[in-house]
């Protein structure tokens, strides 16, 4: 029995982050603590949420660089919200997924529409949400609701004193689901074929207007959540807040095992590839000597590594291709 | 050159529109005095703080000519900046501490260059890498600190003035001179442009694809190199984290407006340094005229919606179906009438 070989990145990014977490528990035996583990979960859990969507929209062979933008909006929007009006947070977190849905269904229709790429369509978004999350503030909000301390304060003791985090458990529930939707669903097979090409899923009766909406949308949606939870996370909305988190959770995806050019790949490669990152985070914490701009260099490498590999996968296959 | 001029007809009209509109706001827009050494005023200003953009805009057209993009100018931009301030506290001199600044940022497009030519990584991912790794090493050369200097002479790359006029401004009308009339001059354009619709028949066609990718991200790189070279100067510091961040977007922007496709091909340097003088003109005139600067992404969105509704060939074919349809109503009409 052979392993195919789509699954090859999967396990190679689940190889490596398990060698890193043994290397760094060699060196550091408090490492293999449920806190440690609790915190890497509470500490990515609005990267995992927001690499979910981004997974999706790789998959498919496009790209979006509002999610930054978007959770730093969603922050905002939540804070002056509840500074503002007497809302309720629930009723405001309604109102928030459902703007952030719609915002990444209209750049969906317009990537359809007017035949442009994503990658420009959805840098004019991330300058959009950026921009309205300015100019609802430019300084950061506090959010001082008891409902908000709830939430915040709301985790599980597991064994050994970690915290399971509420917004931890939500990220874990958003891969389930993103895994669900991407690989047991219809529309996850549509997506699939998208980024096989666009023509041929065209042939194979995929609705790719319908499905290039739905996909930025759910984006949206993962990012409109994220950006719930990264408020609960640090208690405030601020406009200048997660710069760059697109390209973080870009990395993620790839780290994941996702191919770039969309087509293959796996939702539950994301969250290891989200956990890898947190464990470079983690392993300098812990050191305490390095500084942390080597977690940006490390990550560069691990990039470089897993667009190497996945390029050596793909000529090794069409090699097989052209073989049989 | 009236060719030339007729394609960047759109954006000239452009500049002039933002240009009266600032005016409008701000009446003493316009004016520009002499102080004794130097020329000063608001539209001097803009000529002098486009210059990061319009450097970066210089290698980004090249780049994004042949289909590909360079997302890691910005950090590329934080790299050579550290390696110019790191040389010249270290006692290289001014020679040593440019020509070093330089060095690093070819290297960058060369390194960019290799992956994207040799290794066949699509661009945007293969800049990515750099893009997030780069700014490490740039924290790695400052060793976390923002890096000051006091020697007068590489200053004078950011805030010096030469007859008046200040040292960026020319530095970067130069830079698309020379690059432009190295493109147009020889057939080096031409051959880029070959790349970029089709780099497989142009291969065929006996353009040596690979070498002159490379050599373009290389470009690229130098072109970032002297970007990051004039900020530093311009603070009399380097700083890692800050440095050029997001410049990349603007350059891309800016190639965009000028009116060059995404999708490579056909491109034209004296339109991506009128984009990136539409860009500055509406940053200096939002923070003239008094209203929040937080105004500033917004119209640069609604700015670049409208580029790709001009752009978008969905709506050029429905315009040239509507045009046919009603080319051949009139026909029909006047086939009609005897």
């Amino acid at each position: 029995m052979s392993i195919n070989p789509r699954l090859y990145p999967l396990l190679a990014t689940i190889g490596i982050f398990l060698v890193g977490y043994l290397i760094s528990y060699l060196q550091f035996p408090a490492m293999l603590s449920t806190r440690v583990i609790g915190n890497l979960l509470t500490d990515n859990a609005y990267l995992g949420i927001v690499a979910v969507g981004m997974t999706i929209v790789i998959l498919s062979g496009g790209i979006d660089l509002s999610v930054g933008s978007v959770i730093a909006f969603s922050g905002v929007f939540i804070a002056v919200l509840l500074r503002d009006t007497s809302l309720h947070p629930l009723a405001v977190f309604a109102l928030l997924l459902i703007i952030t849905t719609v915002f990444g269904a209209a750049m969906g229709w317009l990537i359809h529409a007017l035949a442009m790429p994503a990658f420009i369509v959805t840098l004019a978004g991330m300058f959009l949400a950026r921009g309205v999350a300015y100019m609802m503030t430019i300084d950061s909000v506090a959010i001082s609701h008891p409902f908000y301390s709830m939430l915040t304060s709301a985790y599980w003791l597991m064994p050994g004193k970690g915290r399971l985090t509420l917004i931890g458990v939500l990220m874990l529930i958003s891969v389930l689901a993103g895994a669900i939707i991407a690989h047991r669903t219809r529309f996850g097979a549509a997506v699939f074929a998208l980024g096989g090409g666009e023509q041929t899923a065209r042939l194979m009766g995929v609705n790719v207007g319908r499905t290039t909406v739905l996909i930025y949308a759910f984006s949206g949606l993962m990012a409109g959540l994220s950006g719930i939870v990264f408020s609960i996370y640090t208690g405030s909305g601020y406009p200048l807040a997660t710069v760059g988190t697109e390209l973080t959770a870009i990395a993620a995806v790839v780290i994941g095992g996702t191919i770039l050019t969309g087509g293959a790949g796996y939702v539950i490669g994301t969250l290891f590839g989200v956990l890898t990152m947190g464990l470079i985070q983690t392993y300098i914490v812990f050191d305490g000597t390095l500084s942390s701009w080597w977690t940006k260099i490390v990550i560069g490498l691990l990039l470089l590594i897993f667009i190497l590999l996945q390029k050596g996968l793909l000529r090794l296959t069409a090699f097989g291709e052209a073989r049989t | 050159m009236g060719q030339t001029f007729r394609r960047i007809t759109p954006q000239l009209v452009t500049l002039a529109l933002v240009v009266l509109l600032v005016t409008v706001f701000f009446p003493n827009f316009l004016a520009v005095s002499f102080d004794g050494t130097r020329f000063v005023g608001p539209v001097v200003d803009v000529l002098k703080r486009s210059a990061p953009v319009a450097l970066l805009g210089v290698g980004m057209t090249l780049v994004i000519a042949t289909r590909g993009i360079d997302l890691s100018v910005g950090t590329v931009m934080a790299i050579s900046g550290a390696v110019a301030a790191w040389a010249i506290t270290s006692g290289y001199g001014l020679v040593g501490a440019v020509g070093l600044a330089i060095g690093a940022g070819l290297l960058a497009g060369l390194w960019n260059g290799c992956l994207v030519a040799i290794v066949g990584i699509q661009p945007i991912v293969a800049t990515l890498i750099l893009m997030t790794s780069g700014r490490g090493i740039a924290q790695l050369i400052t060793e976390g600190r923002i890096l000051t200097f006091s020697d007068p002479n590489l200053a004078f790359a950011g805030s010096g003035s030469v007859l008046g006029v200040p040292f960026p401004t020319i530095l970067w009308i130069a830079t698309a001179v020379v690059v432009a009339l190295l493109m147009r001059r020889t057939a080096l354009g031409m051959l880029i442009e070959a790349t970029g619709i089709n780099r497989a028949a142009s291969a065929l066609a006996g353009v040596n694809a690979t070498v002159l990718l490379i050599a373009v991200y290389m470009a690229s790189g130098f072109c970032a190199s002297l970007a990051g070279i004039v900020a530093t100067a311009d603070i009399r510091g380097a700083d890692a984290n800050n440095a050029g961040l997001w410049l990349e977007l603007d350059a891309i922007l800016a190639v965009v407006i000028g009116g060059n496709s995404l999708l490579g091909g056909r491109f034209s340097i004296a339109g991506t340094m009128i984009g990136a003088l539409i860009i500055q003109t509406i940053n200096t005139g939002i923070m003239l005229s008094g209203f929040p600067s937080e105004y500033n992404l917004v119209i640069k969105a609604v700015l670049v919606l409208i580029i790709l509704v001009l752009q978008s060939p969905n709506l050029a074919a429905d315009w040239l179906f509507l045009k046919s349809m009603l080319k051949a109503r009139r026909a029909n009409v006047r086939s009609e009438t005897p």
